[in-house]
């Protein structure tokens, strides 16, 4: 799914240039006012043509010309709409693929007796048994094993992930294989409703709904069309007054060039694009809704592991206590830690730098949550680390126990982490593992400061050390010694303020949070339930992207009203280029409004309607790639917008216009 | 173009915005409903009235209060107008108005239009033009002013169910400002020079040593109101072009000033209500932009005069249609600021002006006169083209459009644009008809592009509620009565129904917090972004039916084509 499926291939715009046609069923046109009263237009031009050629009245070459554009505008935007569905398309395709024929142990209830079914015969609650190198027929939650699954064929990331009964990392998903060992699955979604049915759907835009804010804008759209309906319409009357008439094919062209046909005809591509961008960053938004709402957000909560620090924590010093040398600390610290394959353990090892390989019959001192230490054991020499507490526990009363714990408090103060390293009954000192802030952070939270974001940091850590750490990232804001409940109290209150709030969340106990805030992102590799509450997934399981999320929302947003502005100042220079050429015939004064002297007024009909028809295409590449969004302040971007699509929409008619002219007039078009 | 002219509109532009800034004071206090001196007199008027003035209106409730307000105001005044021979206070005898004629003025001056199919000194007896139509000078102006409160409510109440209570706004503004103000300005007048007397007449001699009778009445108190009310219906036929209801150049600037005054402090009333007088100023920059954009293109089309005129040994400036006394500079200026304001009084002939002259006096009214605009009306007119604007224009930030921390969504959007389409509805509709139907086609006494020009003017005035006369329109038929009467009705609450459902849903709303993010909309960015909002999409519909009138018009005057 992350490959980079490029635009504008042959076989995509095949596929969409057919499509264009079979979207002409008015049953489909009609989601689009602005659209379907173009098509009206195109076809009772047609009719109207077709009576002129058969009773000889009319100039047929100019009309046939005319209609011929005026199915092109209708056809161009059929097309955008069906390129942009194009890539979901061929994603579904190969997503269907996989789901086609999934089959399923079902477990009879006793022991391991299962009979194979077809997974679309499982009901929520029913318990499958997965095995090395089968698919998991549905979505569901580990109930017993562990298993290291590939889920490729879902984030197309390669690298298998740890499935496992209890905690966080509980669910699986349908279509994705097990490698190693086996599962039990209790069935948590019926069939047809799973994950990978959602994402089908998803990116098929089978469910696509108009977000809010896209009614709001269809509906200005609509009131627009009809406000130059009556413009238009009333024109006839006030030419009889003036004691003459106009053509039909005339005010045709009139009509539609005024009416916002530019943005119609590229809205819904913005909207399917926009959801397109998200699904190639490996985000699923279960809505469109959820994707504008992204945009709008007020208040980011981060939680601290992994986005604002890298995951985990890295020794930064030895603090040997009084009597001991920091070598001889360095060289136990690094002993102790030869065999823990955490980061912490091997940052330890990183830091010591080079010494002694592992003694031979070395044998690890594992880490429990009875004793919290680890270490290892070289015949009857113990060397552990740890919890301070834990170690002082272990060692039992010793004399320089309050050196240490000195030392541990001076640590901790600091933000950090201290671990005690002991030698036998030798107590050696302090290892001070410290969380690194991710680089480039603090700019990243300026940018979306002066974007108006606020950011708080989400973490367990107690107050002092969260402070630590808020001071070194520059987060505006920190919630420490953090429960779900205070996390749901936090977006509450936000919310009541007016802020959106958007938060990432993995955690059953986060699914209240998640479902509460405005956007909810949750981690594919996270518990059902918050799979479930949220309304994002990250297919990568990277809390960072959240401020992508937004980014991706506001860009969508921004490219739908940089190309209503482009197509509402369109319609000046259009006035200017048709309304002389079609009341030239009534006072031939009016010719001075041809500013941009056209060659003669069906040349200048015809060109402000081609020049309204192949906007469209040429403005596909924008609504699909969407405006280029850089992190400003609101009043920056506006400034920026309004130069290029208000003042360059105002600017780009009168051009392109007059250039089509001089095109049309040199080919005696018309 | 004289240094003097330009000196005289400059003076006028400072004037009304320092002006602006008590006002919206003022108004401010009444919109809060602060406690002020006579609040026993207030709250008799709401014990005899049965009003509760701490109950909170829905905006449905309100809408209906104001809509059954108005409509028995529309009854009680044609009954008048109807019955005035049978009535006192009638010293010239006249007898009842003719039955059209009367609906349609009963219509005109309750929608604050004041469109004047009748002569006033010729057709209505002094009680008609006091208990009759200076009564609804009053109320139509209070009516609209309660609308822009109102809609103020909306976006600076949160999460709130009632946008106020009709009853206590329209009493309050009456009681608190239109009737002080008015009677300190009708003393005004008074020592100015304009007369104030239950005397029908007063007879002169003239040079000639003929006898001539000379229509008085209570003009000062009406002039006052017809002013500060915009509303615009002269005591005299010939309005403010009147030497006795518009004695000298100082009262024409200080009824140029009143037309002005209310309808801007409200901008500034607004910015005070939600907490952020930027806003207010904002919305009175755009204003002040595109008065003096049509200031200039009219004063410049009236200076330059008529190609065909000066072609026959006539130097100068258009002088045709003046008033005399004042000169080009001021009568553009009183012109301009009369259709800017639905205010609709005069001084001189619109008809008469160079036909593009006249286009920015009928432009000005078509674009929902919101270029400070009717008392209250032209306020909300802005505020809902502030909305279009931050529409079209706020997602381009990234963020679903707000404004004044209200989301602007679906609801706000389908109901802003009923309000702006009614306008080029009515007016384009109701000019359509009279273009090819032989009852509108007898209307316009010119021929060609300026015949077209005066039946344009006339419905745009109508629907725009401006009730100014291009001129060389024949009104007092039964076709246009009726079809004027209609445009001024749906004109009116066409727009106002829709300003309260938008209140309404807005005061519901949660308040957004600005912040770095949101969509300014004080400061010049915004106050261009939302002129040019304005005069594309509220202008750019009546540009086809422009040209064809005043533009064709220009065009065949500069070609030295008479018809």
């Amino acid at each position: 799914m992350s490959e980079q499926t490029s635009l504008f291939t042959g076989p995509l715009m095949a596929a969409a240039a057919r499509d264009a046609f079979i979207k002409l069923d008015p049953r489909v046109l009609i989601r689009n006012p602005v659209m379907f009263v173009t098509a009206i237009v195109a076809a009772l031009s047609t009719v109207l043509l077709i009576k002129g050629v058969a009773t000889g009245t009319g100039n047929a070459v100019f009309e046939a010309q005319l209609v011929f554009w005026l199915w092109l505008t209708v056809l161009f935007g059929n097309f955008a709409e069906a390129l942009a569905e194009g890539r979901g398309k061929a994603q579904a395709a190969s997503l269907r693929a996989t789901k086609a024929d999934l089959q399923a142990k079902r477990l009879a209830g006793v022991g391991d007796v299962w009979e194979m079914v077809g997974a679309s015969l499982l009901g929520v609650g029913d318990e499958v048994l997965v095995e090395t190198g089968d698919l998991i027929p549905a979505d569901g939650e580990v109930i017993a094993g562990v298993a290291s699954v590939n889920e490729a064929a879902i984030t197309g990331e390669s690298a298998p992930v740890i499935r496992e009964a209890g905690g966080d990392r509980s669910a699986v998903t349908a279509g994705t294989r097990v490698i190693s060992d086996s599962i039990r699955v209790r069935v948590t979604a019926a069939a047809g409703q799973g994950f990978l049915d959602r994402m089908i759907a998803l990116v098929e835009g089978a469910s696509r709904q108009k977000t809010p804010n896209e009614v709001a804008l269809t509906i200005l759209l609509a009131g627009l069309t009809l406000i130059f309906l009556i413009a238009v319409g009333t024109l006839p009357a006030f030419a009889s007054y003036a004691g003459g008439s106009l053509a039909v094919p005339v005010l045709v062209a009139l009509f539609v060039t005024l009416i916002p046909t530019t943005i119609s005809a590229l809205l819904s591509a913005i909207g399917i694009a926009g959801m397109d961008r998200l699904v190639r960053f490996n985000v699923l938004a279960k809505s469109g809704r959820a994707v504008e709402a992204a945009g709008d957000i007020d208040t980011l909560l981060l939680d601290k592991t992994g986005t604002i620090t890298i995951g985990d924590r890295q020794a930064t010093a030895f603090l040997p206590v009084a009597g001991v040398s920091v070598s001889e600390l360095t060289a136990a610290a690094r002993l102790s830690s030869l065999a823990d394959e955490t980061p912490e353990g091997r940052s330890i090892v990183v830091l010591a730098g080079a010494g002694e390989a592992m003694p031979a019959g070395g044998e690890p001192i594992a880490f429990t949550s009875q004793t919290r230490v680890s270490g290892l054991k070289i015949g009857e020499r113990e060397l552990v680390k740890g919890a301070v507490d834990a170690v002082l526990k272990r060692l039992g009363p010793v004399a320089n126990a309050d050196a240490l714990r000195t030392i541990a408090d001076d640590v901790a103060r600091q933000g950090a982490t201290p671990l005690a390293v002991a030698d036998g009954q030798r107590l050696l000192g302090v290892v001070q593992l410290k969380d690194i802030v991710k680089a480039g952070i603090r700019e990243r939270f300026g940018e979306l400061r002066r974007m108006g974001i606020r950011t708080v940091m989400i973490t367990g850590d107690n107050p002092l050390t969260a402070a630590s750490i808020a001071a070194e990232s520059g987060v505006d804001d920190f919630l420490a010694e953090a429960t779900p409940e205070d996390k749901l109290a936090l977006i509450r209150k936000e919310q009541e303020g007016g802020k959106l709030v958007a938060m990432c969340g993995d955690g059953t106990n986060d699914a209240p949070a998640l479902a509460q805030s405005d956007v909810g992102v949750a981690m594919n590799t996270g518990t059902q339930a918050a799979r479930e509450a949220g309304n994002m997934v990250d297919l990568d399981s990277d809390p960072t992207k959240l401020i992508e999320i937004v980014g991706l929302g506001k860009q969508l947003l921004m490219t739908r009203g940089a190309l209503t502005t482009f197509s509402i100042s369109n319609d000046v220079a259009k006035y200017f280029a048709i309304l002389p050429a079609i009341f030239v015939v009534l006072y031939p004064g009016l010719g001075v409004l041809n500013v941009m002297a056209l060659g003669s007024p069906e040349s200048a009909i015809l060109s402000a309607i081609i020049f309204n028809a192949l906007i469209i295409p040429a403005l596909v590449p924008l609504a699909l790639k969407g405006v280029k969004y850089r992190p400003a302040p609101a009043g920056t971007l506006l400034a920026r917008n309004l130069a290029v699509y208000g003042v360059g929409g105002l600017a780009a008619p009168f051009l392109g216009i007059k250039l089509i002219d001089l095109a049309v007039t040199s080919l005696h078009l018309a | 173009m004289t240094l003097a002219g330009w000196g005289m509109i400059v003076l006028f532009t400072v004037l009304f915005v320092a002006l602006a800034k008590p006002a919206g004071a003022w108004l401010h206090a009444l919109y809060a409903r602060e406690t002020l001196p006579l609040g026993s007199i207030e709250r008799g008027f709401y014990r005899v009235a049965g009003v509760d003035p701490k109950a909170e209106q829905s905006w449905v409730g309100y809408a209906v209060s104001l809509m059954v307000f108005n409509v028995a105001g529309i009854v009680f005044l044609f009954a008048i107008l109807k019955l005035q021979g049978l009535l006192p206070l009638n010293p010239q005898g006249f007898g009842g108005v003719e039955t059209l004629l009367a609906f349609n003025t009963a219509v005109s001056f309750v929608t604050n239009t004041n469109w004047q199919n009748y002569g006033g000194e010729t057709t209505l007896s002094h009680l008609s033009q006091m208990l009759g139509l200076t009564v609804q000078n009053f109320l139509s102006a209070a009516t609209g002013i309660a609308v822009a409160f109102a809609f103020i409510r909306g976006f600076a109440r949160r999460q709130a169910t009632g946008i106020g209570n009709f009853w206590v706004d329209v009493t309050r503004v009456t009681i608190y400002l239109l009737l002080p103000a008015c009677i300190v300005l009708a003393l005004v007048y008074v020592a100015l020079g304009v007369p104030q007397t239950f005397a029908a007449s007063v007879t002169a001699t003239t040079v000639e040593g003929a006898q001539q009778l000379i229509a008085l009445g209570p003009v000062a108190s009406q002039l006052a109101i017809k002013m500060l009310g915009t509303n615009g219906g002269g005591f005299f036929n010939v309005n403010s072009a009147h030497p006795f209801e518009n004695p000298s150049a100082l009262v024409n600037m200080i009824q140029m000033l009143t037309i002005f005054v209310l309808g801007a402090g409200l901008t500034l009333t607004f910015g005070k209500a939600v907490g952020n007088v930027r806003q207010g100023w904002a919305l009175l920059a755009a204003m002040v932009v595109l008065f003096l954009i049509g200031v200039t293109v009219a004063y410049w089309a009236e200076a330059a005069g008529n190609p065909i005129h000066q072609a026959l040994g006539l130097a100068g400036g258009n002088m045709e249609g003046k008033e005399v006394r004042f000169g080009i500079a001021a009568t553009v200026l009183f012109a301009v600021v009369t259709t800017a304001a639905s205010c609709g009084a005069v001084i001189g002939m619109h008809d008469s002006f160079m036909p593009l002259g006249g286009l920015v006096t009928m432009f000005n009214i078509q674009l929902g006169e919101i270029v400070v605009g009717g008392v209250g009306t032209g306020f909300y007119g802005m505020l809902i083209y502030a909305i279009l604007a931050v529409f079209i224009a706020g997602l381009m930030v990234g963020r679903t459009p707000e404004y004044i921390g209200k989301k602007i969504e679906a609801r706000e959007m389908k109901l802003a644009v009923i309000a702006i389409a009614i306008l080029p509805l009515m007016i384009l509709g109701l000019t359509a008809i009279a273009s090819v139907t032989s009852a509108g086609l007898a209307g316009p006494l010119a021929k060609g592009p300026h015949g077209f020009s005066e039946i344009l003017y006339a419905f745009s005035s109508a629907v725009g509620n401006n009730g100014s006369a291009f001129g060389g329109l024949t009104g007092n038929t039964a076709f246009y009565n009726l079809l004027l009467a209609l445009g001024m009705f749906v004109g009116r609450f066409g727009v106002i129904l829709p300003v309260l459902a938008i209140a309404g849903g807005l005061a519901a709303k949660r308040h957004i917090p600005p912040g770095a993010g949101s969509f300014p909309t004080t400061g010049l960015l915004w106050v261009g972004l939302l002129v040019a909002i304005i005069l594309i999409v509220g202008g750019l519909t009546f540009l086809p039916s422009l040209a064809l009138g005043p533009i064709a018009d220009q065009a065949q005057v500069a070609a030295g084509t008479l018809l």
